[in-house]
């Protein structure tokens, strides 16, 4: 089970957390014209590295605050966690 | 009672305490402290259970968790436990066990007769045999293999038994005390770290316990025992045995299993029979030790043929003598310590030293004690069917191909020792990839993935003095990185024997002419044969040849005979055992109860329960609950003998022609405020938000980004930057996460806050004809005329003292209100509304009355949100803005969303109006077609319409709005049932919504 830092709270077992996918996914601007295959890459696509990824977490039994957390997919090393509106390296 | 093999002075049983237990209904007995084996090897018993495959007798071959063969099967009270180990399991007074995988008994085997067909088991039988005729698998072949497979039998029962979690942190977790875990936990402990020693066996000190060596000026035991006294009075401590760590995870959690009760007969209530503890760890030392490694043999799996350290141990900490005439055969010194204990204890063994000419202080001192020993010589096979009787041996050549001078000899065990094997399992499991090491013939870690560092045996070190130094040191450098601390505990001086290098020796060549079976996996009947076979059909990786042969599987996972397995395949190969690597070791390293997995989480515990406050109301009142997630919620109200069908039809009725109340307390509902509140809104929900004025609800439907509706609900607004939004019962957490994500993630630059106050409101949604008029009773001082609180109105009032919220909203279709109270008040409401809503014939409604008025009014629900629909299914196309953007707005424009035939919800009620559609039935064209027929669609929720008095159903089908008015048929493969049916609008009742706003 992964322990994770939440830059609100510190560090917290896995079992506090839902996962909230990719975090690099930038959802389009509202009211913005864009294309079939645009709203497609974002609604759909998700690439799913191996190694290092930026993904969301969710406290959701903590302090219900969305949090980015970057982590090694094939060895879940934990290289740094963010706040939501904090920006990522 | 006299015990034939049992020594008088020497041993750590409790000798004051006789226990007496049945062993496959025999009465026998042992001292407090003894183990099943212990005790049944004292009583001269050996014979305890028939091998997996062969039915080959069974009898004892380690001491501890190396158990592959002594698996029983333990009942008391009534209760099963299968797949003991009774070289772990200690006796109680009552304790019940038999042997497994024998019948009629394990004296007389029937499926003994599988030794004899052997040659139709060969590796990999089941993928070969039993194949034809398809027909028999499940009649014949499965049902045959099933009884003669397989070990315990395991309870049908609930299990009674308590289990518990703990969750624990710790600076420092040491699993195993032997001496690298006792030095390594003394020098940490007494740096300041908090330190959990773990100890898999009843009593501390590992290999201290029967190893013949001195640490500071005391035997191993004395010194293990003042080590772990002084621990034990230390606050920052936790000392525990019978506890096993089994399984290291991510970020060094490991999992250990606590027997607590096991070893009890049950006589405290409350004590749990195990306690798994999660413990998270700054860093683990992995002090697991080894495992005696067989050497390979004719029939090398007959009762009586044992490991050497286990028959030490039998000795040393039992007091028992596994045998009278002991034959020790070994390729290194291990042998010599047990043959000297024998020696010690009056019984003269015989050494067989495969080893040419060795010489060591143990050698020495085994000669000097008068011991036997024959050198170059190994055992060929052992002789005996239920127990070892005599033995061939023979004088083998120096390249260790060839037998001669073969004899027979007389005697009663077999006492193994081919070296040692670290149980690296722990440092596996965290991503250590091990690395063979030559001079041991063995694995050990190599370079950690996690924090972990694998000290004393485990690690290869097979020196006290190596292991004890290396402990201290590691036991200090960790704490110190941990504490900061520099206090230094001085090493204490260590004598043991000086002993030589082992023979790589490891399996005894069959003699010409004979085909001993020789036995590799005890615990899975794998012979060497088996193994060679596999590589025959061209199986090459270890992990197929594994599987194929199963070969270190099941509970043992390999224990003794991994390294014996790689060592065939790398020799028929003409490998290096490196090359062949090893397979996965996975957790858990010893089995573990499904009840300590599950712990309290039983049954109703599985999950929370939440109860409205009006719970108690309704079980007065006869209601009968159903599960709504975690909440339960009033089904119906039962009326003497009614049905759910009579009383859910009596509740709408009465509903459609007076007055009802229901408890909605469970919808979700979510605070949302702040300047930006009503902009969030308008981005939420599909349809307009801006322009709601204060004091009025709306009904919303919110999307995901792919366009599917995602839940629906009203939302009113309190005050100015204040609104109250409900959601479903079932959705409610995913809306608030869902909220959650865009105010903090995608648009943090809206001044909003979300909170979940479903719990903070209780509420009663009051529907029928009659509810104006008793809201007028109810709120004699507020207004609640149709101009002063119409349709989607809302209104703060007063309810006998009490503050209350009205909503003029409803699912029902009728004229209804759901009134909310703070939920302390919630029975305080519901009472008062029952009270005065009796002048108005008021009845309480649940879940199954609520459906059927909503189905025939076609509103829809979650069965209709289900996941796959978009707005238009729903008919909710109208909620859709066209001005504004909203979440999801962009994939509703996708060629498959625009489709002029899209599915769309419409009514369906049978032609003969009397029977009912089951829900789940396909709407089809022709009942005939030929198969697959296609669909239209599904029918969504059913109900017995009670304004008409006949079923009526919902369905979404393609092409929807087009087909009313057609004659079509329900069909449900899974009920048999085909029915024709007309297709109709989905609003059945009040088409044109007047009752709502009357």
């Amino acid at each position: 089970m992964l322990y994770i830092f939440c830059p609100h709270c510190g560090s917290r077992s896995q079992n506090e957390f839902a996962y909230g996918g990719d975090a690099t996914v930038k959802r389009p601007e509202l009211n913005k014209e864009i294309s079939d295959q645009e709203w497609n890459n974002f609604v759909y696509l998700r690439k799913s590295p191996r190694g290092k990824h930026l993904e969301l977490w969710h406290h959701i039994s903590g302090c219900r605050q969305w949090i980015k957390v970057e982590r090694d997919t094939s060895t879940h090393e934990i290289f740094k966690t963010y706040k939501a509106d904090e920006l990522t390296e | 009672m006299s015990q034939d093999f049992r020594l008088d002075n020497i041993g750590m049983v409790n000798r004051n305490k006789k226990i007496s237990f049945t062993f496959n209904g025999k009465k026998y007995f042992g001292y407090e402290g003894d183990t099943i084996a212990s005790a049944l090897i004292a009583n001269g018993v050996h014979l305890v259970g028939r091998s997996f495959k062969y039915h080959r007798p069974r009898g004892f071959f380690g001491v501890g968790v190396d158990e592959p063969y002594a698996i029983l099967q333990l009942e008391r009270n009534n209760e099963r436990d299968p797949n003991i180990r009774a070289t772990e399991q200690e006796i109680f007074e009552g304790l019940e066990v038999k042997s497994v995988n024998c019948w009629p008994s394990v004296n007389f085997d029937i499926g003994a007769i599988n030794n004899f067909l052997k040659m139709f088991f060969p590796a990999g039988f089941y993928y070969k045999t039993f194949m034809w005729p398809p027909s028999f698998w499940y009649k014949i072949y499965e049902p045959f293999i099933r009884m003669a497979a397989g070990f315990g039998e395991a309870s049908i029962k609930h299990d009674k038994e308590r289990y518990e979690h703990k969750y624990e942190y710790c600076d420092l977790l040491i699993t195993g005390s032997g001496p690298s875990g006792l030095a390594s936990a003394y020098a940490a402990a007494k740096n300041g770290a908090r330190v959990i020693l773990a100890e898999d066996k009843p009593r501390y000190g590992g290999s201290l316990l029967t190893s013949d060596v001195n640490v500071g000026n005391q035997t191993g035991a004395e010194w293990s025992e003042k080590i772990i006294t002084e621990l034990k009075s230390m606050s920052n401590v936790i000392v525990k045995n019978r506890s096993q760590v089994f399984g290291y995870y991510d970020h060094n959690m490991l999992v250990m299993s606590e027997r607590i009760s096991d070893h009890l007969p049950k006589t405290q209530k409350y004590l749990p029979k195990q306690r798994l503890w999660y413990i998270r760890a700054k860093e683990v030392l992995i002090s697991s030790g080894s495992i005696e490694r067989p050497l390979v043999f004719g029939n090398n799996d007959t009762p009586g043929v044992m490991l050497s350290s286990a028959a030490k141990e039998y000795i040393k900490v039992y007091g028992v003598l596994v045998g009278k005439k002991p034959l020790i055969f070994t390729n290194n010194d291990s042998g010599y310590e047990t043959a000297i204990e024998f020696k010690k204890n009056g019984v003269n063994p015989l050494i067989l030293d495969t080893r040419k000419e060795p010489s060591s202080d143990i050698i020495t001192e085994a000669k000097n004690l008068g011991i036997e020993i024959k050198y170059s010589y190994v055992v060929v096979a052992a002789k005996g069917y239920k127990k070892v009787k005599s033995a061939d041996i023979a004088k083998i050549s120096d390249n260790k191909k060839d037998l001669s001078n073969i004899e027979n000899i007389e005697c009663d065990c077999i006492c193994v020792s081919g070296f040692w094997t670290p149980s690296i399992h722990l440092a596996s499991q965290s991503g250590n990839k091990s690395e063979f090491n030559e001079k041991i013939d063995a694995f050990i870690p190599k370079k950690s993935k996690q924090k972990e560092n694998t000290i004393g045996s485990a690690n290869g070190k097979f020196t006290l003095e190596e292991t004890i130094n290396e402990a201290f040191n590691k036991g200090y450098e960790v704490s110190n990185k941990i504490t900061e601390n520099n206090n230094k505990v001085s090493v204490p001086t260590v004598v043991e024997k000086k002993s030589t290098e082992h023979d790589k020796f490891w399996c005894v060549p069959l003699p010409k002419g004979k085909s001993y079976k020789r036995f590799l996996d005890f615990q899975n009947d794998v012979a060497v044969t088996d193994i060679e076979l596999a590589l025959r059909e061209g199986f090459r990786s270890i992990e197929h040849v594994k599987r194929y042969t199963t070969l270190g599987m099941a509970t043992d996972q390999g224990k003794t005979s991994n390294l014996n397995g790689l060592q065939l395949v790398s020799d028929i190969e003409n490998k290096v055992v490196p090359q062949v690597g090893h397979t996965t070791f996975r957790p858990p390293y010893t089995p573990v109860s499904i009840g300590a997995i599950v712990g309290r989480e039983v049954g109703k515990h599985s999950k929370p329960t939440r109860k409205s406050p009006m719970h108690e109301w309704h079980e007065k009142n006869n209601a009968v609950f159903v599960d709504a997630g975690v909440w339960l919620r009033p089904r119906y109200y039962k009326q003497g003998n009614e049905t759910l069908f009579e009383a859910s039809k009596r509740e709408a009725k009465n509903v459609r022609k007076n007055v009802g109340v229901c408890d909605v307390t469970t919808l979700g509902k979510i605070d949302v405020k702040g300047p930006d509140a009503a902009e969030f809104l308008n981005r939420v929900y599909t349809n307009a938000w801006l322009k709601l004025p204060v004091g009025k609800a709306r009904y919303g439907v919110m999307l995901r980004e792919d366009g599917i509706v995602m839940d629906d609900g009203t939302t009113t607004r309190i005050s100015e930057n204040h609104y109250h939004m409900t959601t479903t019962t079932a959705q409610a957490a995913n809306v608030l996460s869902h909220l959650e994500y865009y105010l903090q993630l995608v648009w943090p630059e809206l001044n909003v806050n979300v909170v979940s106050t479903t719990e903070q409101w209780a509420g009663a949604a009051i529907a029928g004809p009659n509810s104006r008029a008793l809201l007028m009773k109810l709120f004699p001082n507020t207004d609640v005329s149709n101009e002063a609180l119409p349709f989607m109105g809302y209104k703060e009032a007063d309810l006998f003292g009490i503050p209350a919220k009205i909503y003029r909203i409803s699912f029902s279709g009728e004229l209804a209100y759901e009134v909310n109270v703070e939920s302390d008040y919630g029975n305080f409401m519901w009472e008062k509304i029952i009270e005065v809503g009796k002048e108005f014939q008021i009845q309480a409604y649940g879940t199954e009355a609520l459906s059927t008025l909503r189905i025939e009014m076609g509103h829809v629900a979650g069965s209709e949100l289900d996941g796959r629909t978009i707005p238009h299914d729903a008919s909710l196309e109208g909620l859709v803005s066209k001005k504004k953007d909203f979440i999801g707005k962009r994939s509703l424009s996708r060629s498959a969303f625009t489709k002029p035939d899209r599915e769309k919800i419409v009514g369906v009620v049978p032609l003969d109006k009397t029977t009912s559609i089951p829900e789940g039935s396909y709407i089809v064209k022709d009942p005939k077609a030929k198969l697959p027929n296609p669909k239209l669609g599904h029918v969504s929720a059913s109900c017995w319409s009670v304004e008409y008095d006949n079923p009526f159903s919902l369905a979404i089908i393609k092409d929807g709005k087009n087909m009313i008015g057609q004659k079509l048929f329900a069909m449900s493969p899974l009920k048999n049932k085909t029915i024709p049916v007309e297709i109709v609008s989905s609003h059945y009742v009040d088409p044109e919504g007047k009752r709502v706003r009357a």
